[in-house]
């Protein structure tokens, strides 16, 4: 087996270079969520760090819209995997700039603005497994508050994480690397042979 | 109709929760052929483990609890209308209960209704049977999926693809080929083909409900599946985009006639979530 690495958040700029494409990772620490709505909000609005209700610098935003359950006490996280992140790639190289994250995760990977954005400001893309999301919301030990909920409901709200050994794979890294375009390349010159087509 | 109401909150538990034995059967080969210590190996340990535990705690397999899609057979002199309401009933009782996640959004206001109904949500077909039994089958889609489908008309230049089995094959590698990991593969692959755009996206859904394990009766349109899964799977696209022999688990083509002037093709991708369930009553 591979050896993951562990990592506590919030993260500097050396422990993202010290990431690469490929390695797998387990996070610690605070993580937040946000998906389409957060995005487009953040971009359009430009909120200032003071409004959110916690400092996402060097932390890791998850693309993901849980399944909550609300409690007496609060809510608990009953489904929690990736959303597909390339709907988010206009937004996500202002949003690492803006607010100086270290990570973002998600599935299947995102484009080339946001690997530049990547590369500039010392972030990395990692992709954690579609559908798991049992298993992942196991990882995650305590629901710490959430942003916009009443506006955006529970799917597409920001939600604060504590999580503890979340599993998830550096496929883009802070060096320009990406593991989805690899991909993409090879299966593409297979399809072309497989289609006929030059 | 509450006891059909209970019933059909009993399936959303089923179909959200627990995948079909032929589907979990066929992630657990995909994980025999990869090469231990690889993150598709990896990958895919960790989506049957999720996959256990989301059937031991009644949680749901995945986050995205879909759009849930309704093939509904009803018996001569059953009120359609009457089965709609408890459809919907039970609709917002599951998604209390299970709990499943509200995804039915507004599209003016862009408000989510909460309950998982709205507009023509959840998607209900009927369709009448000479059989006294109701039978409901429920697929739950997840978005991530259904956003990486694709419609063709052909003739297609760029793709080389005519007007035959040969074109559909085309069509349908390229749909895999431009999907790459983002509808969370391997994937089951619904393939559509007829004389206009909604009859064949319909059909290529429909495809999704055939158990993996069940063989096409036309027999070139069962090689065809066969030839296209194997390709398919030659792309090394692999679970999750990252990779390894498996990219599909099933091929599955459903054919109408078409108009002389029109061939229509459809591909419909599910994720290795591959929920669907049915209840008779």
């Amino acid at each position: 087996m591979v050896e993951e690495k562990r990592l506590n958040l919030p993260l500097s700029a050396g422990d993202v270079a010290g990431l690469k494409a490929g390695d797998m990772v387990l996070l610690n620490g605070k993580i937040v969520t946000g998906r389409d709505r957060v995005h487009k909000f953040l971009v359009e609005k430009r909120p200032g760090k003071e409004d959110l209700p916690f400092d996402i610098a060097g932390t890791v935003l998850y693309h993901c819209g849980p399944v909550m359950k609300k409690e007496a006490d609060g809510y608990q996280v009953i489904a929690a995997g990736p959303t597909t992140s390339m709907r988010v790639e206009m937004y996500e190289a202002d949003v690492i700039q803006q607010y100086g994250l270290r990570g973002v995760m998600g599935k299947g990977g995102m484009g080339d603005k946001t690997l530049r954005a990547l590369q500039e400001s010392g972030c990395v893309y990692l992709q954690t497994i579609g559908g798991a999301a049992a298993y992942l919301a196991d990882r995650i030990v305590k629901t710490i508050g959430s942003w916009k909920l009443e506006e955006f409901g529970t799917t597409e709200a920001m939600w604060i994480f504590e999580v503890k050994d979340f599993p998830a794979i550096v496929t883009m890294d802070s060096n320009g690397n990406s593991l989805h375009k690899e991909i993409e390349a090879a299966s593409l010159l297979k399809f072309k042979e497989l289609a006929h087509l030059k | 109709m509450l006891k059909l109401l209970d019933g059909i909150v009993e399936l959303y538990k089923k179909v959200a929760t627990s995948l079909p034995p032929d589907v979990e059967e066929a992630l657990k080969s995909a994980l025999s052929l990869e090469s231990g210590g690889s993150t598709a190996a990896s990958s895919l340990s960790v989506i049957l483990e999720n996959i256990k535990r989301a059937r031991e705690t009644a949680r749901p397999i995945c986050q995205d609890t879909g759009v849930p899609v309704f093939y509904v057979k009803v018996p001569f002199g059953l009120s359609q209308n009457e089965l709609k309401q408890t459809i919907l009933e039970a609709t917002r009782e599951a998604t209390q209960k299970i709990p499943l996640r509200p995804n039915a959004v507004d599209i003016i206001t862009e408000k989510n209704s909460g309950d998982n109904t709205g507009e023509g949500f959840p998607i209900i077909y009927f369709e009448e049977t000479p059989s006294g039994s109701l039978i409901i089958d429920l697929m739950l889609k997840g978005g991530g999926c259904e956003n990486a489908g694709q419609t063709y008309k052909l003739p297609l230049e760029e793709l080389g693809a005519q007007r035959n089995l040969e074109g559909v094959r085309k069509c349908v590698l390229d749909a895999i080929q431009k999907a790459q990991g983002r509808g969370c593969p391997p994937y089951v692959v619904g393939v559509g083909i007829g004389a206009a755009k909604d009859q064949v996206a319909r059909l290529a859904k429909e495809q999704l409900m055939r158990k993996l394990t069940e063989v096409n009766k036309v027999d070139e349109l069962a090689q065809l599946e066969k030839l296209i899964l194997s390709e398919i799977n030659e792309l090394g696209i692999g679970t999750m985009g990252l990779g390894g022999r498996t990219t599909a688990l099933g091929v599955k083509v459903g054919v109408n006639h078409r108009h002389p002037a029109s061939y229509f093709v459809d591909v419909s991708l599910a994720c290795w979530a591959m929920r669907r369930g049915r209840l008779i009553w």
